[in-house]
């Protein structure tokens, strides 16, 4: 067993029959992940590589009890996407669109409120398990089954992060995203992961802007659990000039607590082993595991 | 997207909001129409810059007939503009703001600005208002006054009186202050703006309330759909070569070091800035050449950064999952070919087929390095560039 992902989980995907759509689900179809079906208005009905295609979240649902989703539909249109399947009360949306005005997120925010569906994204590169399947654009070879969860809100920098914990091998990779207003934060995924009994350790991997690596440091302090595990953090963004915004929405650096080192600092003082360098996480992860 | 003082205020207006007369001038022979047409005895003169700190830089001044006006107007426009908020090399004045000057009973700080942690907006406001705020949030940070407004929700009358009272205000210029505020509130949503700082909010006159200056940016999400604030960008307040990045749609942040950088993914890029400084080195820019690495995109990318003269050396370090290395090695050996490469390249691939990116970087014949490591690729460039000094 893993987070997010099971053997049980019945994935569709929403703007199916797109380039990314298309390009992602062959990979993840390749990577032996249970697509159950698409969703692109207009052409429900037909089949998309040998998987039917709907006109509806609903109708998807209805016909192939699917409970989770990743969605690859446009800016402009992806807040609606994510809606639609929250209102089909999907367990799972996973949104890897990039550019969603935050104003959006701020009503799908809203929306959710009390819902049952769990929200990874958007701007982020999925979530995957090894062994089980992917939801998203994460390379699947990069990835080996073991016991380290990783949480990050770069796309990149997980995929860096899974190569240099490939001795110990992953739960399961979740790329939270790098958008100001977003679904499930450094909080909660990392309870999810302390809850796991198959994670033994966690990296994590925050950027500058916000307050969410912060935060979680004050989770991992406060933690009470019978599990506490070793968990190791890169922090990038140190280099940036503050006022900056660098390629994710969310990255930049407004206030004092915003910078690398501030958070870096809370991390070290909740106990986390902090690599300075990206290339050092791996190391850091084992260290704070003591192999 | 940042926006000017006068142009946010002409936003504003749209919505309610009290701002004092004024109008911008590009030349000093238009400054003569608009001071007749204001026809006040003090006018405030003000330089338009994307940048806090411009009072201090001699870029605001309060006139006190039209001669001095014409005078200051003249002085300003070409005037370069060097504050703690911009480069060293400062921002050249472009544009300047004629507006009635006032005499100011009362300031406050208000501001409104995405709240990450809760996902809807916090309205930030103060007493202490005409001053640097974040001063004042360390002296004094009891005199900071925070509301937070639920994600999607709107600003309702009783969260606008709750603030006013705050500020002390009370009788007509509450009154005049909440409608003010529920304006600017309005304009935040409706135009998807990222942040809006109204620094001072002033009571004039008896009970006037006023927006004296404003600062403002956009999320740039939502421009495909905000035509009348993406028309207002202003590129001279961009680095050329941050135009060019934008048209090759392109993440580039020009910085100050001597270290080009060519990255996939923001976060990738920011830590290549972070290792390449852990290192003795820094960064010239920040580049995510976001979305697929094409070689055609990898090749536009490294032309872009290879023309920035600050560049002494470049790292390149992509991470493709899916991407072929052979097809990017011959994209960097074109674009090589065609700048003549005399600068040190460092090259780390990582991905698909790197045996054979590796082999043609190798035989490229130009001063290219693989290596098989960020760490490595970081430790190199650093090196070469300090030997080429």
């Amino acid at each position: 067993m893993a987070v997010l992902l099971t053997k049980e989980s019945k994935i569709i995907c929403q703007g199916f029959t797109g380039a990314q759509g298309t390009f992602h689900s062959q990979r993840a179809i390749e990577y032996n992940t249970n697509i159950v079906g698409g969703v692109t208005p207009e052409k429900g009905g037909t089949k998309h590589l040998d998987i039917p295609v709907f006109n509806t979240v609903a109708e998807a649902k209805k016909k192939t009890n699917c409970n989770a989703s990743g969605v690859f539909v446009p800016p402009p249109f992806a807040a609606d996407a994510i809606l639609e399947g929250v209102e089909a009360e999907l367990d799972l949306i996973v949104c890897i669109t990039d550019g969603i005005p935050t104003s959006d997120m701020q009503r799908v925010k809203r929306e959710m409120r009390g819902s049952k569906t769990r929200l990874v994204g958007p701007n982020c590169p999925g979530v995957l398990t090894p062994g089980i399947g992917k939801i998203g654009i994460i390379p699947g070879h990069i990835c080996k089954p073991g016991r380290i969860g990783v949480v990050s809100r770069s796309g990149t920098l997980s995929y860096e992060s899974a190569v240099q914990t490939s001795k110990l091998g992953q739960s399961t990779i979740i790329g939270i995203g790098g958008d100001p207003v977003n679904g499930t934060n450094f909080v909660e995924a990392l309870e999810l992961f302390l809850n796991d009994p198959d994670t033994d350790g966690i990296v994590l991997i925050g950027e500058i802007g916000g307050t969410a690596e912060i935060e979680g440091a004050e989770f991992i302090r406060s933690w009470k659990g019978n599990s506490k595990k070793p968990v190791a953090a890169f922090v990038a963004g140190a280099a940036a000039p503050k006022g900056r915004k660098l390629g994710h929405a969310g990255a930049i650096v407004n206030s004092g607590d915003e910078t690398a080192d501030a958070k870096k600092d809370a991390l070290r003082s909740a106990g986390v082993e902090v690599s300075d360098t990206i290339t050092r996480i791996g190391e850091a992860m084992m260290k704070a595991m003591g192999v | 997207m940042d926006i000017h003082e006068y142009q946010a205020k002409q936003l504003l207006s749209k919505y309610g909001v009290s701002i004092p007369p004024g109008e911008v001038v590009y030349q000093t022979h238009e400054a003569e129409n608009i001071v007749s047409w204001l026809n006040e005895e003090k006018i405030i003169v003000k330089a338009q810059v994307h940048a806090g700190g411009r009072g201090k830089a001699g870029g605001v001044k309060v006139c006190n007939n039209h001669q001095e006006v014409i005078k200051t107007v003249d002085k300003m426009i070409g005037m370069r503009i060097i504050t703690p908020q911009t480069s060293e090399e400062g921002k050249i004045v472009t544009r300047v703001y004629l507006e009635k000057a006032y005499e100011i009973k009362k300031e406050f700080y208000f501001c409104i600005t995405v709240d990450r942690e809760t996902g809807g907006n916090t309205i930030i406001s103060s007493k202490k208002g005409g001053v640097d705020i974040e001063e004042v949030a360390e002296k004094y940070p009891d005199e900071i006054f925070k509301m937070k407004i639920s994600p999607g929700s709107d600003l309702l009358t009783h969260h606008a009186r709750t603030i006013v009272y705050n500020l002390g205000l009370s009788g007509n210029a509450a009154k005049k202050a909440q409608k003010n505020i529920l304006g600017i509130y309005k304009a935040f949503t409706s135009l998807d703006a990222a942040m809006i700082e109204v620094n001072p909010l002033a009571v004039v006159n008896d009970d006037d309330i006023l927006v004296l200056d404003c600062k403002s940016s956009f999320d740039d999400n939502a421009l495909y759909r905000q035509r009348q604030v993406a028309e207002m960008k202003d590129e001279n307040e961009y680095d050329p070569l941050e135009l060019e990045a934008a048209r090759h749609d392109l993440n580039y942040v020009k910085l100050d070091g001597n270290i080009g950088l060519m990255v996939n993914g923001a976060g990738l890029s920011m830590a290549t800035m972070d290792i390449i400084k852990h290192y003795g080195g820094e960064a010239a820019n920040f580049m995510d050449v976001a979305g697929a690495a094409t070689p055609e995109r990898v090749a536009a990318a490294f032309k872009l950064i290879y023309r920035d003269s600050d560049v002494k050396g470049i790292l390149i370090n992509i991470f493709g999952g899916m991407m072929r290395c052979n097809d990017i090695a011959e994209g960097l050996v074109n674009a090589s070919k065609e700048v003549g490469l005399d600068k040190p390249l460092v090259v780390r691939l990582e991905g698909t087929n790197v045996e054979m990116g590796m082999e043609i970087l190798k035989n490229s014949g130009f001063p290219i390095k693989p290596v098989d490591t960020m760490e490595q690729a970081a430790k190199d460039v650093v090196t070469l560039v300090k030997e080429k000094k």
